[in-house]
């Protein structure tokens, strides 16, 4: 069973949400679903400053074995992207809700954050699949 | 239902995740795909390739058979051990299987064939077999353990017996020996220095497990295939099929065209593909930029268009390459389609990685 912590949001593609307490939210990937994919090899992140919609695809997850749209969990603008990335792609295997986190958003509208799952919501999602 | 090989409580042991392959449930990664390639171009690494088929051919007929069978000539094997890569090909002049076979004397030949193709593999040997005074006997009894690696040999040396290391002292590459109750060769399938060796059901778990005491990391199919496409090696059902003439897939090497009296099976037809430049050719493609080409992938180049056959992100260059099949006349650039996006790409010989160091 992968670890799902309690304090964290998800979306049902994947992706996981922490409040960062300022209005911003750092987004990554489920350990579950870097299982999924395998070693990562790129990771291609948006720009800062760049607005994105709730759901938009707007990052890409390169593995060995396919790559994979992100989509932001919620909207607003991209105020932080974790460039360390660039040379450590398997920070996103290894360390999912911690060094490898992808990107931070300024919510634009928080009421978004109720469409997201929690942990128990995220862990039956997972078992449908 | 799906085959398990006799190493599967071994693979379930390392903490293998374990897939269907071709019926076979095989472990693809011990965890990370990335680590075991580079434990194999830097150390040591073993693969379960059990799944494949040995088949031994022995008879009055063996080398005359194998000569009507397959695209190179097995008469060219005078030294008793030495293996020789082929296709197998249909009347059509496409790719049946591709195989390696071991010569021990011109009346006994031992074939390793892959798992995919192993029914109609044997369907067709056996209707060839017909005309000739052979038999051809499968070898289920048997495991195979490939040890791949700079470190290969050296790790294997400590487990074998004084008699095994004697007789595969000095042995050349593409060889193999019978080494009291292994049979031993220097062939492999990531372009490393190593051994495949072939070692009966009822020890091939101990033989596994000395070998991970001795040092050697287990690795799974993913690393497999990354390995040996850095290597610039086919995969069968990949890079070539029975649509597929050799000639398309980088297998001209492979075809002994003398004496030109030997009627192997698809002759003509490869023959004439030869003498019209008709085929299209295998070629690797480089991409240097952030992505990762992928198999099936539509390439364009000047005047026509081909297809990625096999695409991986490459452990050892750090960037992605690819075996592509492409018209003739394709020069040094092309474009491949990737998410909808065109990408250039660098086209170059067919083989990326040897030994540990790029060769591009």
């Amino acid at each position: 069973m992968s670890n799902i912590p309690s304090e964290l949001k998800y979306a049902t593609s994947h992706e996981w949400v922490r409040a960062e307490g300022d209005g911003t939210y750092t987004v990554g990937i489920t350990e579950h679903a870097q299982e999924l994919l395998g070693d990562m090899v790129f990771v291609d992140l948006p720009d800062v400053g760049d607005e994105v919609d709730a759901g938009e695809d707007c990052a890409v997850a390169e593995s060995v074995k396919a790559a994979s749209d992100i989509y932001a969990p919620i909207g607003g603008e991209i105020v932080a992207i974790n460039e360390e990335l660039e040379d450590s792609p398997e920070s996103v295997n290894n360390d999912p809700y911690g060094d490898g986190w992808l990107f931070r958003v300024k919510a634009s509208d928080e009421s978004e954050l109720e469409n997201l799952l929690d942990a128990e919501g995220y862990a039956a999602n997972i078992d449908e699949d | 239902m799906t085959s398990k090989t006799v190493l599967h409580a071994k693979h379930l042991e390392a903490g293998a995740k374990m897939v269907d392959f071709h019926g076979w449930e095989m472990p693809i990664n011990y965890g990370s795909q990335i680590e075991e390639h580079n434990a194999v171009r830097q150390d040591a690494g073993m693969f379960d390739v059990s799944h494949m088929t040995i088949v031994d051919v022995k008879g009055a007929d063996a080398q005359a058979f194998l000569r009507k069978l397959v695209a190179n000539d097995v008469a060219k094997l005078k030294v008793a051990g030495k293996a020789l890569y082929t296709g197998m090909l249909n009347e059509q002049g496409g790719v049946i299987d591709d195989l390696i076979i071991y010569f021990f004397t011109e009346t006994e030949y031992r074939l390793v064939v892959n798992s995919a193709t192993r029914e109609k593999d044997l369907a067709h040997m056996n209707a060839v077999a017909a005309d000739f005074d052979v038999a051809i006997t499968e070898r289920p009894e048997y495991a195979m353990i490939a040890v791949q690696g700079p470190n290969a040999k050296a790790k294997t040396a400590i487990i074998l017996s004084d008699a095994q290391n004697a007789a595969v002292e000095g042995m050349k590459p593409f060889f193999g020996v019978q080494a009291e109750e292994l049979f031993i060769a220097t062939t492999g399938y990531t372009g490393e220095d190593g051994y495949e060796i072939v070692v009966h059901n009822d020890d091939a778990a101990q033989l596994w497990q000395k070998l991970l005491d001795a040092g050697v990391s287990p690795a799974g199919l993913g690393a497999r295939d990354t390995l040996r496409l850095e290597a610039g090696m086919n995969l069968y059902g990949s890079d070539m099929d029975e649509s597929v003439s050799p000639l398309a897939a980088n297998m001209a090497w492979t075809i002994a065209w003398e004496p030109a009296e030997r009627d192997f099976i698809g002759r003509k037809v490869i023959e004439q593909q030869r003498a019209d430049k008709s085929t299209d050719k295998l070629v690797g493609l480089v991409l240097e930029s952030k992505g990762v080409l992928r198999g099936g992938s539509k390439v364009i180049v000047e005047g026509g268009e081909g297809v990625i056959t096999s695409g991986t992100f490459s452990p050892t260059l750090g960037f992605s390459v690819a075996l592509a099949r492409v018209p003739r006349s394709t020069g040094d650039t092309a474009q491949v389609e990737m998410r909808k996006k065109l990408v250039d790409v660098k086209v170059v010989k067919p083989c990326f990685v040897r030994n540990g160091k790029s060769v591009l």
